[in-house]
C-alpha cells in the first residue's frame, strides 16, 4: 500500500491544481489535511506528526486553550478487557456524563456513548422491556436492575466488516477505532452494530470551550465534525498512557473494571476466572471484550 | 476517425432533439424542474446543517433515502424481464422495446446514486470509495460490493444503449457478436445488483428482521413486479404519443410474466410471515411493529396494510387474463403493484428493520419534509433523464433521426424492427 | 505464581485517609486513658449520639471493633490492634469474600493506572462502618429522546 500512496496524492494534487491552480508548494501542504488527507492507518510517522501538529494548532485556536492530539500506538503485550458488575450498578449515570466530558461528545445535539438501561428483575436481561429514559429521585429503584451499554470492543466486530472504506478497524490492543477524517458517514456500521454503540453526528457538535478536554487522541476524543460516526474507545487517550478509563474511576459503586486480559494479575482476569460472566448477544458470535458479571 | 466524427454529430443531433419539443414537452420538463429546484434547496440546507434536517436518528439511522435507493435498485433490474423473453427465448415483439428497459435501468441507477449521495454524511469524500485512489473495503463490505456492481451495471447499460442507438443512427444493425453477449450479461448483472443490495441488509445479524435468507429472493421477486409495471405504462404512453409501434402481444406477455412474479412475491411474503408468527420468538417484534404497531406507535401501520392490499389486488388483476388484457384494469394493476412494492421497499423494509432498535428502543420514524422534498427532487431528476433519453431514442428507433447521408427510412426496414431480426 | 484473588497477602495497600467525622480523631483527645471504661451496652448520650448503628446491631456494639485499651486503634477478634488506615483487615474478618474480591480489584473502586500505581478506596470510604448499606443516589438526567434531539437553529 505504501508505494501506491504517493501516486494517489499526486493524482489528487493534479486534480486540485487543475481546479484551483494550486501551487506545487501549496498542494504538498494539503496532502495531510483536509480533503486530500490519506488514511491515518497508512501514514508514515512523519506524516502523522505533521497532521497532529496541524490539528493541535487549529483546535488550540478554535477553543482558546492548549489542545494536544496524541497518536500513541497500542502497547506491546496489552489487550484490553472490561468487566461490569450488574449486581452493583445502581443506574446513577455518573459514567455517562464523565464519558461525555472526558471524550468531548457533542452537548448539542446530545451524543452519549454510554446508555444505561433499566430492566425488570423479574424479566432479566431483556431489551424489549428496557428503558433508557428512567428518571427518579433515587436509584436503584425497587424491582429493577441496571445495564449500562457502550461499545463492546468485539473481537469479531461486525461494524468493521461493514465499513465500505475501511475507516474503522480493530487495533492490536483490541480497541475498535474510527478515523474521523476517513469516515464517509454512510452509517453501515451503525446498522451492523448489535449494541447501539455507534453514534452519528447529525449536526455540527457543540462543546463549550471551557468544557473541552484538551488532552486528546487522534483515534479517540479529539473534536469531531458533523457527518461522522463515533463511539467508545475505552478512553484510548487515557488507557494507552496507563490510566483507567474515566467511567471506571467515576463509578460510585465500583462496578466497572478494566485491565489487561494478558496480565493474569489484572482485575478483569480475576473477574473472568472467578465470577459468573456473560456477554451481550453471545449468539451473534461478536466475541465482546466487554463482560458483565454478578459480583454478588 | 469517421466513427468519432459521426459520434460527435450523433451527440449534437441528440442535443438538438432534446432542445426541441412541443408545449406539452416543455410543460412536463418545467413541471419536473420545480421539485428539482426545491429538493436542491433542501439539500443545500442539509449539507450546511447536517442530517439533523432529516428525521433519522441513532435509533433509526437508515430510513427513507436508503429505502428509496433499495426500491430503485429493483426498478433498475426490470429490464431483465424484457431481455429474457427477447434474447433468451428470441421473442420478437419484445425485442423492439428492450431499449426502454435499458434506459429505465440507467435512470434508476442514477437515482440510486443520488439517494446514496444524499444519505451520507460526507459526500465530498466519495473518492475514498474509488479503488486505488481510496480504500474500497473489498471483499468484506457489502456496501463496497454494491458500489462495484451498481456502477458496473450502469456502465453496462450505457454501453448497450449507446452502441445500439448509435448503430441504428448510422443505419446499421448492431453486430450480434458485440451486442448479444452484452445483453445476455446484463441478466446476471441485474440479478447481482439485487442480490448484493439485499445482502447489504441480509448480512447484519444485529438486525434479525433482515437477517433471514429469504430476503434476497424477496428483493428479486418484488423488483420483477414493480419494474415491469413502470415499463408497461411507458410502452402504452409511447404507443399513444409517438409513431412507435408496440405490439399488444408484447404488453400481454410482460403482464403474464408479472402475474407469475407477483405470485412469487406474495408467496415469499407469506412464507416470512408464517415463519415469524408461528415460531413467535422475540424476533416477531419487528413484524408486529410493521403490521400492528407497538404501544401506540403505529405511524407506518396503515402504509403496510395498504401495501399488502395493493399487491394482492394487483395480483388478482394480473392473474385473470381478461383483466390483464383490458388496458384500464391493466393500468390500474400496474399502479397498484407499484404502490405496493414502493411502500414495502421504501418503508416496510428499512424502518421495521430498525424499529425497535438493537437495545429495544422504539423511535417512531417518519420522513421529514426535507427528506420528502429531496426524494421528490431525485425522482424528478430520474424522470427528466429518462424523458430526455426516450426523446432521443424514439426517433432513432423510428428511423427518423439518422446520420447525414443516410436517408430517413422505413422504420419497418431499418428501425426498431431491425433489432427484432 | 500467586493467584489473582487474595494475592500478595502481606502487601501494603495504598488507600486514602479514612473518612473521620470532623474533629473525631485522634480519639484520645477526648478518651483519656485514665478514665475507666464503661463496657455496658447503652445509648450514646454525651457524645456520638448521631451514630445509629445499622450493622448487625443485634449482636454488635462499639467495643467489638474499637479498642477500649488503645483508643486510636481498632482491634481484630484476636485482640490484635490495627490502624484506621488498615480497617479493611477488620472488615475482612466477617466479609472474607468481599475482602478477597477487594484485594483483587473486583470489589470496590480503584483509580490510577491499570498497569501500575493504583489507589484503592477503604471499605469505609463507601460503606459507613456504622450503617454500611450503600445509600441510594439521585441519578443524572436521562438522555434526550430522539424526537427532541435538535441541532443548532433547528426548531424543537
Amino acid at each position: 500500500m505504501k508505494q501506491t500512496l504517493p501516486s494517489r496524492r499526486e493524482f489528487l494534487c493534479a486534480v486540485a491544481s487543475c481546479a484551483a491552480a494550486a501551487t506545487a508548494a501549496g498542494c504538498s501542504d494539503l496532502t495531510h489535511t483536509g480533503w486530500f488527507q490519506s488514511r491515518f492507518r497508512e501514514m508514515s510517522e512523519a506524516e502523522k506528526k505533521d497532521l497532529v501538529a496541524g490539528l493541535e494548532k487549529s483546535n488550540t485556536a478554535r477553543f482558546g486553550k492548549e489542545v494536544t492530539v496524541g497518536v500513541e500506538p497500542p502497547m506491546a503485550g496489552a489487550e484490553f478487557g472490561y468487566a461490569l458488575d450488574i449486581s452493583r450498578c445502581i443506574g446513577c449515570r455518573r459514567c455517562v456524563y464523565a464519558c461525555v466530558e472526558e471524550n468531548n461528545q457533542s452537548r448539542d445535539p446530545q451524543v452519549q456513548w454510554i446508555r444505561v438501561l433499566e430492566m425488570d428483575k423479574d424479566k432479566g436481561v431483556d431489551f424489549a422491556h428496557a428503558d433508557a429514559y428512567y428518571d427518579a429521585e433515587q436509584v436503584p429503584r425497587d424491582g429493577h436492575f441496571y445495564l449500562p451499554v457502550a461499545c463492546q470492543q468485539c473481537e469479531n466486530p461486525p461494524c468493521v466488516k461493514s465499513c465500505p472504506v475501511g475507516a474503522t478497524w480493530r487495533e492490536k490492543d483490541g480497541i475498535v477505532v474510527i478515523d474521523y477524517d476517513w469516515c464517509i458517514g454512510c452509517r453501515c456500521c451503525m446498522s451492523a452494530c448489535p449494541y447501539g454503540a455507534r453514534h452519528f453526528n447529525y449536526a455540527e457538535p457543540q462543546i463549550p470551550a471551557e468544557q473541552l478536554n484538551p488532552k486528546t487522541h487522534y483515534l479517540g476524543n479529539r473534536p469531531r465534525s458533523k457527518g461522522v460516526v463515533e463511539k467508545c474507545t475505552f478512553c484510548i487517550q487515557r488507557v494507552r498512557n496507563g490510566r483507567y478509563p474515566a467511567c471506571v474511576e467515576v463509578c460510585p459503586v465500583g462496578a466497572r473494571k478494566f485491565g489487561n486480559l494478558l496480565d493474569p494479575d489484572s482485575e478483569v482476569r480475576a473477574v473472568l476466572e472467578n465470577k459468573r460472566v456473560f456477554v451481550l448477544k453471545s449468539e451473534l458470535n461478536t466475541r465482546p471484550r466487554f463482560f458483565y458479571f454478578y459480583g454478588l | 476517425m469517421a466513427t468519432l466524427r459521426n459520434f460527435w454529430q450523433f451527440v449534437l443531433g441528440s442535443l438538438r432533439i432534446v432542445l426541441r419539443g412541443n408545449a406539452w414537452y416543455w410543460l412536463w420538463v418545467s413541471a419536473l424542474l420545480v421539485p428539482i429546484g426545491i429538493g436542491a434547496a433542501y439539500y443545500v440546507r442539509q449539507l450546511q446543517e447536517g442530517l439533523i434536517t432529516t428525521n433519522m436518528r441513532d435509533q433509526v439511522s437508515w430510513a427513507f433515502y436508503i429505502g428509496n435507493f433499495t426500491f430503485l435498485v429493483g426498478v433498475a433490474a426490470a429490464a431483465v424481464l424484457l431481455v429474457i423473453p427477447a434474447y433468451v427465448y428470441n421473442w420478437k415483439p419484445i425485442k423492439e422495446v428492450v431499449v426502454l428497459g435499458e434506459l429505465l435501468a440507467i435512470a434508476s441507477i442514477v437515482m440510486c446514486g443520488l439517494f446514496v449521495t444524499v444519505d451520507i454524511g460526507h459526500p465530498e469524500r466519495f473518492w475514498h470509495l474509488i479503488p486505488g485512489l481510496g480504500s474500497l473495503n473489498l471483499p468484506q463490505s457489502m456496501l463496497a460490493w454494491d458500489v462495484v456492481v451498481l456502477n458496473g451495471y450502469l456502465v453496462l447499460n450505457l454501453v448497450i444503449v449507446t452502441y445500439m442507438l448509435f448503430s441504428l443512427y448510422r443505419g446499421r444493425q448492431p453486430r450480434k457478436k458485440v451486442f448479444l453477449p452484452l445483453v445476455l450479461f446484463s441478466i446476471p448483472a441485474a440479478i447481482a445488483i439485487h442480490t448484493v443490495t439485499a445482502f447489504l441488509y441480509n448480512g447484519l445479524p444485529a438486525r434479525p428482521f433482515w437477517n433471514q435468507s429469504i430476503l434476497a429472493p424477496r428483493f428479486i421477486a418484488s423488483a420483477l413486479c414493480s419494474g415491469p409495471a413502470v415499463l408497461l405504462i411507458l410502452m402504452q404512453l409511447l404507443r399513444r404519443f409517438t409513431r412507435f409501434e408496440i405490439d399488444d402481444r408484447a404488453i400481454w406477455k410482460v403482464a403474464e410474466l408479472m402475474a407469475y412474479t407477483m405470485f412469487i412475491n406474495l408467496f415469499l411474503l407469506g412464507a416470512e410471515v408464517f415463519k415469524d408468527v408461528y415460531s413467535n420468538t422475540e424476533h416477531l417484534v419487528f413484524m408486529r411493529y410493521m403490521f400492528f404497531g407497538i404501544g401506540g406507535h403505529t405511524a407506518i401501520v396503515p402504509y403496510m396494510w395498504l401495501s399488502v392490499g395493493c399487491s394482492i389486488a394487483a395480483f388478482v388483476l394480473f392473474l385473470i387474463p381478461t383483466t390483464r388484457r383490458n388496458p384500464i384494469t391493466l393500468n390500474i394493476g400496474c399502479v397498484l403493484i407499484w404502490i405496493g412494492v414502493y411502500l414495502e421497499k421504501g418503508m416496510g423494509l428499512v424502518i421495521p428493520g430498525m424499529t425497535p432498535d438493537t437495545l429495544g428502543e422504539i423511535y417512531e420514524y417518519f420522513p421529514s419534509n426535507s427528506e420528502l422534498w429531496i426524494a421528490a427532487g431525485i425522482f424528478s431528476v430520474g424522470f427528466l433523464l429518462f424523458t430526455l433519453m426516450v426523446k432521443v431514442a424514439t426517433p432513432i428507433m423510428l428511423g427518423e433521426f439518422r446520420a447525414a447521408g443516410i436517408d430517413p427510412v422505413d422504420p419497418v426496414e431499418h428501425g426498431a424492427a431491425a433489432l427484432a431480426r | 505464581m500467586p493467584s489473582a484473588l487474595g494475592r500478595h497477602p502481606g502487601e501494603k495497600i495504598e488507600v486514602p485517609p479514612p473518612p473521620f467525622t470532623e474533629g473525631a480523631f485522634p480519639c484520645t483527645d477526648c478518651h483519656d486513658p485514665e478514665i475507666p471504661v464503661n463496657r455496658t451496652r447503652r445509648p450514646m448520650e454525651m457524645a456520638h449520639a448521631e451514630i445509629v448503628l445499622h450493622h448487625d446491631e443485634e449482636h454488635r456494639w462499639c467495643l467489638d471493633c474499637h479498642s477500649a485499651e488503645s483508643r486510636d486503634k481498632l482491634h481484630l477478634a484476636s485482640g490484635a490492634l490495627v490502624d484506621f488506615t488498615e480497617s479493611y483487615r477488620l472488615c475482612g474478618q466477617c466479609h472474607g469474600d468481599k475482602y478477597r474480591d477487594w484485594r483483587a480489584g473486583v470489589h470496590g473502586r480503584r483509580s490510577g493506572e491499570w498497569n501500575g500505581h493504583k489507589t484503592y478506596l477503604l471499605c469505609v470510604n463507601c460503606h459507613s462502618a456504622h450503617a454500611p448499606k450503600f445509600q441510594p443516589l439521585k441519578p443524572m438526567p436521562p438522555p434526550v429522546r430522539p424526537e427532541g434531539l435538535a441541532g443548532r437553529g433547528e426548531p424543537k
